[in-house]
């Protein structure tokens, strides 16, 4: 049962690969980020699963406690959420702004020859050729 | 007074600066107060940098004690990448109110305040001696560089800096969880305790997943192939402001960290003696030089040109590093120096052309060498100095990554480097040939010259790729004192 012991980072492990999987794989912008939340969000469980101590308490100073759980991890995150919460932010505005430039939000649809304007050259892998004259 | 103590305001000031920039109207008070901003830091660090060469100064926040406390542990290597950062911050302000102005019309208080910030993050992330630090900074510049791209013109910069956010995210993520393994391992977050506590645990594959982790996080930051995808669009369609300072800079910054962390953090018993950094480094960076040399020599734009050399760039100073000896070392922070000085000048060429003849494609720009004589002569001298032409600043850095390969006993390595400045002459002559021997477009209006108020910082930039051509004792002998101090121990 040795793996059981090590539950928080399967978890963790297995909510980084979803939210991996669905940057990579989704072509839709809100849930690309909503993958990377869940890739930042893996990251936080792992941090704050590294400071609990077994038997330890609340790390608040008070009569017949010795063990803590370490805080410093926490105090950290915190400062990781808020940082993901920016970015979460920042991503949808950038989402709003692209929707209203090119009424789409689907990977699909913005590479679409027939979305571009003329003289545009699509952003994805054919920028070895160079942009095609106007 | 103690310059140490004065140390964080070259971070404080743009930090605290930016918040009152959002505030200002207008167009002229906002970029007055980032320029002065910008000053500041610049004043701050180069009356620091010579006390910097004699030894690290350290000052903890707060007066508590590292590494209880949050300290900013400040050497030779730091110094000159934060005095560079400054200096290319004060340096292409000048010449950015004009082409903000055409570029950036509207609500200028909060586009300075996310320079500001962005700038402030550059300096944070370079002076800071606290690992998770580092991460909050790359953060905050980062943040801020993805809504500064977003300003483009056109559309397509939104595209950009939505894959330039997610790519980056994923690549400061990763940095975050080889910070934690590190936390996990030692229990402590300041860089200079970390160096002293990990031979203990170093062969843990903990540790060598961390190392891994923050390789691939900060390789996505500076853009080292092949994880240099986001680059090239991010930099063709941000505002030609924002594309100069990024370029001089932001790659210059990660590069910074990525070798705070192998020479100091891990050591280079670990990284080059116990695992096999040297090839890996090696082969990334001959690819790099390789692949972004080649496809900038088919580009049309030439925003895109310059992006795609920049990756070939970013492989010389990793070519420098990977020899893991200090004449490596040397080059590689040499230039890492010179770099920032030729892509911040022929990318304010290009900016300058781009506010005239509203396009940097190359067919627009044929026979625009007769019309604004004087900016193209300084794209040419600034290519000059890109190539590698003696007496230029690009061939002080070539010069001393020969030698250094030469040491290293990789005489083939000289073959390759002279073989990628080839290609940058074609890729420079292309430019010139359009310009100066092809007639001009019909569909072009003809243009006159910039005013002077552009030439004059235009030209100061590239007036500074000839001076530290000549007079190298600020550049060498600053990438002299940061190799030592990379290679001497704690930061």
């Amino acid at each position: 049962m040795a793996w059981l012991g090590h539950f928080n980072y399967w978890i963790v492990v297995i909510l980084m690969m979803i939210g991996f999987y669905a940057v990579i794989a989704r072509g839709n912008m809100v849930k690309k980020i909503m993958g990377l939340n869940l890739f930042q969000t893996s990251v936080f469980i792992m941090f704050i699963s590294a400071g609990k101590i077994i038997g330890g308490s609340t790390p608040v100073l008070r009569e017949g406690v010795t063990v803590y759980s370490n805080p410093l991890p926490h105090v950290l995150i915190l400062t990781a959420i808020v940082v993901g919460v920016a970015t979460t932010a920042t991503g949808l505005a950038l989402a709003v702004r692209i929707r209203e430039a090119y009424g789409t939000i689907e990977d699909d649809e913005l590479v679409d020859p027939a979305n571009q304007r003329p003289g545009e050259t699509r952003l994805d892998g054919h920028a070895g050729k160079g942009d095609t004259p106007r | 007074m103690n310059v140490v103590e004065w140390l964080p305001f070259s971070v404080l000031v743009p930090l605290i600066a930016a918040p009152v920039c959002a505030l200002l109207p207008g167009r002229t008070a906002p970029w007055l107060l980032a320029w002065l901003s910008a000053l500041v830091s610049l004043l701050i660090m180069a009356i620091a940098l010579p006390l910097l060469w004699q030894g690290q100064v350290s000052y903890p926040f707060g007066n508590w004690p590292p590494p209880i406390g949050i300290e900013y542990r400040v050497d030779a290597a730091n110094g000159l990448v934060a005095l560079l950062v400054a200096a290319v911050a004060g340096f292409v302000l000048p010449w950015a109110r004009i082409i903000n102005n055409f570029e950036v019309p509207e609500r200028q208080g909060i586009f300075y305040a996310l320079f500001l910030l962005s700038f402030a993050g550059l300096m944070g992330i370079t002076l800071t001696g606290d690992a998770f630090n580092v991460f909050v900074f790359l953060e905050i510049s980062a943040l801020s560089t993805y809504a500064l791209i977003a300003h483009g013109q056109d559309r397509r910069a939104l595209l950009a800096s939505f894959r330039y956010l997610i790519i980056g995210t994923v690549g400061a993520t990763f940095l975050l969880i080889g910070i934690g393994f590190l936390y996990m391992m030692t229990g402590t977050l300041n860089m200079a305790d970390l160096a002293e506590r990990l031979p203990e645990v170093r062969d843990t594959s903990t540790v060598r997943a961390s190392l891994a982790f923050i390789l691939v996080g900060l390789g996505l930051k500076l853009a080292l192939f092949p994880l240099h995808l986001w680059l090239p669009n991010a930099y063709t369609f941000a505002p030609n402001f924002i594309t100069t300072f990024l370029a001089a800079t932001a790659t210059k910054v990660a590069l910074y960290v990525m070798l705070r962390f192998v020479f100091t953090v891990f050591g280079y018993d670990y990284s080059f003696v116990a695992l096999p950094l040297t090839g890996l480094l090696l082969t990334l960076a001959i690819a790099g030089m390789f692949a972004g040399s080649w496809v900038a020599m088919f580009q049309q734009n030439l925003k895109r040109m310059l992006a795609y050399s920049s990756v070939a760039q970013v492989g010389y100073m990793v070519l420098g590093i990977a020899l893991a000896t200090s004449a490596g070392l040397t080059a590689g922070m040499l230039h890492l120096f010179n770099h920032a000085l030729m892509k911040g000048a022929l990318f304010m060429a290009l900016g300058t052309l781009f506010w005239r003849v509203g396009s940097v494609r190359l067919d627009d720009l044929a026979g625009i060498g007769r019309e604004m004589p004087w900016t193209m002569t300084a794209f040419a001298l600034a290519g000059l100095s890109l190539i590698g032409v003696p007496l230029t600043a690009g061939f002080v850095s070539k010069w001393y990554l020969i030698v250094a390969a030469m040491e290293a006993g990789q005489a083939w390595l000289v073959i390759l480097i002279v073989i990628t400045s080839l290609m940058a002459i074609y890729y420079v002559w292309r430019v010139i040939e359009a310009a100066w021997f092809s007639a001009a477009p019909e569909t072009r209006t003809p243009v006159s010259e910039a005013p002077l108020s552009l030439l004059i910082p235009l030209y100061v930039v590239v007036a500074a790729n000839f001076w530290f051509g000549i007079d190298t004792r600020l550049s060498v002998g600053g990438a002299e004192a940061a190799a030592r101090a990379l290679l001497g121990g704690s930061p």
